[in-house]
């Protein structure tokens, strides 16, 4: 069974990421793949021009040719956040090898093998920071040991450097001329083996160049369309229009009579729960090519029976869940009493947001490509994030073991969580059975805005109390949203404890009354995660909340922000929460919630984007705080307004601590693209449904920010830690959208309540 | 389905093909060159964008039979060795973060500095507002190109 939540750690998976221990089984394997793989349309040969290449590989994830060439297996997901880059950087560092000639092979998706390969949740480098280290020392002292023994020399005497093995003495040997020697050394005990210094390293904490530029810049980069097969055919598929919907009878005369049509396939879906791991019901057409399949879709014929979600209004149920925050909920986390807070209060701040459907919108649409090979084999190229969970989907829906699917992983052009579901790949493995071919099934962009995994509309209510001296003394929050698990179970009616953990319950502020409250609401569409997840409507309500509180109170909103956190300590949320906090599935004592840390980036960004400072006339900055995904941010947002009343965003301020950072180009530039991404949630982008049926269905519709409209300068100050390593792909979302707001709020002196505003 | 010759990075191709068939899936289905990307089918994100003579054009919106003796050039074409400063510039700045939209980013910018050289950053701004970049790499597609514009 899948874990409920992929973006939140799996442990039991985790623990399979000790495959670092090296393993002659797995050395054989690797072999195997590197000779007759095609990877990433890398078809390489361990062969070289000196004749028989010889490997050395101590485990998985690094090999060493005679030919002096170092090979790295990337077994996460590519899709954008430099992680194919990062994590082999890692293991190249602690190896001791010439990056410059590094080779980066992508795994296949097999956990047994690999570790864990969800690749979501920030959670990559977390999870294998270690694992990788461990990884390339092992190699490197063996390597080590294999020279002082070639030499006669004591191994303390020798260290390793691009790609060498060298003595104190000066003398130097290639990796590659060891390998005759190494490959056949009994596996080192783990406890013996060393790790490197930090101050030594040449790559973890530098600015490395992703390994994929180059061919991402010519137009080489394999994404999940670009693999070509032979006999290949092509799949569009018309879906229910509304989740739930049943084909009754369709009529394929006319598509097929489109030239270039050879097929036309039904696919029975999972009708209402549709499940976050199934294909949606669907009738597909096969052609020679993607034109001659979309043309073949139009001429279809279908009757739908359109079920319970026929009449399902977004805007009308948004309105009755903002009405039920005025009522009691459940409560999910309580503190002190609020009621008694209330009483006694001077002063009673009541606000509530609303935030809309979001589509993931990556601008690769989902394709993948299976090939169902008559002896009961399927083989599959996809742009997946989890590639594991693709193919038990895939298994599952054709009736196969596991070991029969084979998973082969590309690029992703844009994830943020849409390409962890599987539903894609499993339409093209039950079409290319169907069709006893090749096929590529291929998402328009109207496919892609109609049948997303959508973030959860959200309505939220917040209460606070400032006693007669100003004191704030009580915190009210009601949040209702139709909950990811209802994808999968009718009977999921309130938020899990999971996505309350996504900045809710972990509400760091000492306020002594806390009472946090959720209210039931119904899915009526297929509801995913995206980039942050409900960090997203959390952050905006508490973020916004929490400028109008420092207000209220005649404070500065950063000062307000480091006083109410208190003094430096590490918060439990466990014990408020019934003990359903979950810490993004860490050990609080592990990944503690520190106050000093937070307050940290807060006066970082607030001495960088010089807070302080008097505004020119036209221009107002607006300041938040979040922790997301165990990463400190805070950040702080400059708008102006020119002569013609245009809003803009001429610069950014974040500050992140997220422990060790690996490469830090790619943690600046996740902050940099989170800071654009945030503003379209904010300004530009909404899902809303009208019987049933999303009424966007283009990127005319479905907005995201342009260049035009895109935050200027983004400075990101990356605060300098040895901490444990925490991710970077979610973390710059959340703070921004309120910093944002405030930023709008002292420009216009108008509140936003509800997103997106247009700016 | 007809027979259509365009000249594609230099070279005549032959493809029988529906009149109607986007630029787009000729390149990528029919003559296999998959550095062109598909992303919205009706020229709202410029991930297709090639050149027809010197213009940047979206592909997916434009029917092969429209194409005729204009001479098209891809991502593949536009630099035999892949050093297009454009493309230098790109890796020196590391602007890819998934790396999808930037052919067609890519493309889109060359034809601007054919045209404007020396672009300022608000013919920047409004020549590149076509092309969307869902990872927000914006900020450093403008670096690149005024990199590129002060190399050519």
């Amino acid at each position: 069974m899948m874990p409920n939540f992929p973006f939140l750690k799996n442990k039991k998976a985790e623990d399979k990421s000790e495959v670092f221990v090296p393993s002659r089984r797995d050395f054989l394997k690797l072999s195997s793949l590197a000779t007759g793989g095609f990877l990433l349309g890398v078809n390489f040969q361990c062969a070289g021009p000196k004749g028989e290449t010889i490997t050395f590989a101590p485990n998985v994830f690094v090999s060493i040719t005679s030919d002096n060439e170092v090979i790295i297996v990337a077994h996460r997901s590519e899709m954008g956040t430099g992680i194919r880059t990062s994590l082999p950087q890692i293991v190249a560092d602690e190896l001791g090898a010439d990056w410059s000639k590094v080779k980066i092979v992508q795994a296949e998706g097999d956990e047994e093998k690999y570790g864990n390969q969800n690749t979501d949740g920030s959670f990559s480098v977390r999870m294998f920071y270690e694992p990788m280290r461990k990884t390339g020392a092992t190699a490197r002292h063996m390597l080590v040991a294999a020279a002082a023994k070639k030499w006669e020399v004591s191994p303390a005497e020798c260290h390793t450097e691009n790609s060498q093995v060298i003595h104190s003495s000066g003398k130097k040997i290639d990796f590659g001329d060891l390998v005759a020697e190494v490959k056949d050394m009994p596996l080192p005990d783990p406890a013996s083996i060393t790790l490197k210094e930090f101050s030594s390293y040449k790559l973890i904490g530098k600015d490395v160049t992703i390994y994929d530029a180059r061919d991402i810049t010519t137009g080489k980069a394999v994404f999940g369309a670009d693999v070509d097969l032979p006999g290949m055919q092509v799949a569009v598929v018309r879906r229910s229009p509304v989740i739930g919907a049943k084909v009754i009878s369709f009529n394929d005369a006319k598509a097929l009579a489109v030239p270039g049509v050879n097929r036309v396939v039904k696919i029975e879906g999972a009708g209402i729960p549709p499940g976050l791991d199934k294909a949606l019901e669907g009738v597909a057409v096969i052609a020679d090519n993607t034109w001659a399949a979309m043309k073949g879709r139009e001429a279809l014929e279908i009757e739908w029976d359109l079920g319970p979600n026929q009449t399902y209004n977004s805007a009308k149920q948004l309105e009755e869940m903002l009405q039920s925050t005025a009522k009691d909920g459940k409560v999910r986390r309580e503190r002190g009493n609020f009621s008694t807070a209330q009483r006694a209060a001077g002063k009673v701040l009541e606000r509530t947001y609303l935030a809309p459907f979001y589509a993931h919108a990556t601008i690769e649409p989902p394709a993948a490509i299976a090939h169902y090979q008559g002896d009961g084999i399927c083989e599959i190229w996809a742009p997946t994030q989890h590639p594991q969970w693709a193919r038990q989907a895939v298994a599952t829906a054709l009736g196969l073991d596991l070991d029969k699917v084979k998973m082969n992983v590309t690029l992703l052009g844009g994830g943020f969580g849409r390409k962890s579901k599987p539903d894609f790949v499993v339409e093209a493995a039950i079409l290319s059975k169907a069709a006893k071919s090749p096929v590529r099934v291929q998402w328009t962009r109207e496919d892609d805005l109609h049948f997303d995994f959508f973030h959860s509309h959200s309505a939220q209510r917040i209460k606070a109390t400032i006693d007669k001296d100003g004191n704030f003394t009580g915190w009210n929050h009601h949040t209702v949203f139709p909950a990811i698990g209802a994808t999968g179970s009718t009977t999921e009616l309130h938020p899990s404890d999971g996505e309350l953990g996504l900045g809710c319950t972990d509400f760091p502020y000492d306020v002594p009354n806390i009472k946090i409250e959720t209210h039931e609401s119904t899915a009526h569409t297929r509801i995913g995660w995206l980039r942050s997840v409900s960090n997203i409507h959390h952050a905006f309500a508490i973020g916004c909340m929490m400028d109008e509180i420092a207000e209220a109170r005649g404070i500065d909103p950063v000062k307000h922000a480091l006083q109410m956190l208190g003094e430096d300590r590490n918060l439990e949320f466990k014990p408020e929460t019934d003990g359903k906090y979950e810490n993004y599935g860490e050990p609080i004592e592990t990944f503690p919630w520190n106050t000093g840390r937070m307050k940290k980036v807060i006066e970082r960004v607030a001495k960088e984007a010089n807070w302080d400072q008097k505004l020119a006339e036209g221009k107002a900055v607006g300041f938040a705080a979040h922790k997301s995904f165990l990463t400190y941010v805070a950040c702080i947002v400059v708008v102006e307004k020119d002569s013609s009343g245009k809003v803009a965003i001429p610069e950014v301020f974040y500050a992140v601590d997220c422990g060790i950072g690996v490469n830090t180009d790619r943690i600046r530039s996740q902050f940099e693209g989170g800071a654009q991404f945030a503003t379209s949630l904010a300004t530009t982008s909404a899902i809303t449904f009208e019987n049933g049926i999303p009424q966007q269905n283009n990127f005319d519709g479905y907005q995201i920010i342009r260049m035009p409209q895109s935050p200027k300068k983004i400075h990101v100050h990356i605060i300098e830690s040895m901490e444990k390593p925490t991710g970077v792909g979610e973390p710059p979302v959340p703070p921004y959208i309120p910093a944002l707001c405030n930023a709008m709020y002292k420009l216009t002196g108008e509140r936003i309540y509800e997103l997106p505003f247009k700016a | 389905m007809e027979k259509f010759t365009i000249s594609v990075n230099g070279k005549n191709q032959e493809v029988t093909a529906d009149p109607d068939m986007p630029l787009l899936w000729v390149l990528r289905d029919l003559l296999s060159m998959k550095g062109t990307k598909f992303g919205c089918g009706q020229a709202l994100c410029g991930a297709c964008t090639v050149h027809l003579d010197d213009e940047a054009i979206r592909s997916c919106s434009t029917p092969i039979s429209t194409v005729g003796k204009r001479k098209v050039t891809t991502i593949e074409g536009l630099d035999k060795e892949g050093h297009h400063p454009l493309q230098d510039a790109w890796v020196e700045h590391v602007v890819p973060q998934c790396g999808y939209c930037q052919t067609g980013q890519i493309m889109n910018a060359a034809a601007l500095l054919k045209k404007s050289p020396n672009p300022s950053d608000a013919e920047i701004e409004e020549a590149m507002a076509g092309n969307l970049c869902r990872c927000g790499t914006y900020n450093r597609i403008k670096e690149a190109i005024l990199t590129a514009s002060k190399s050519l």
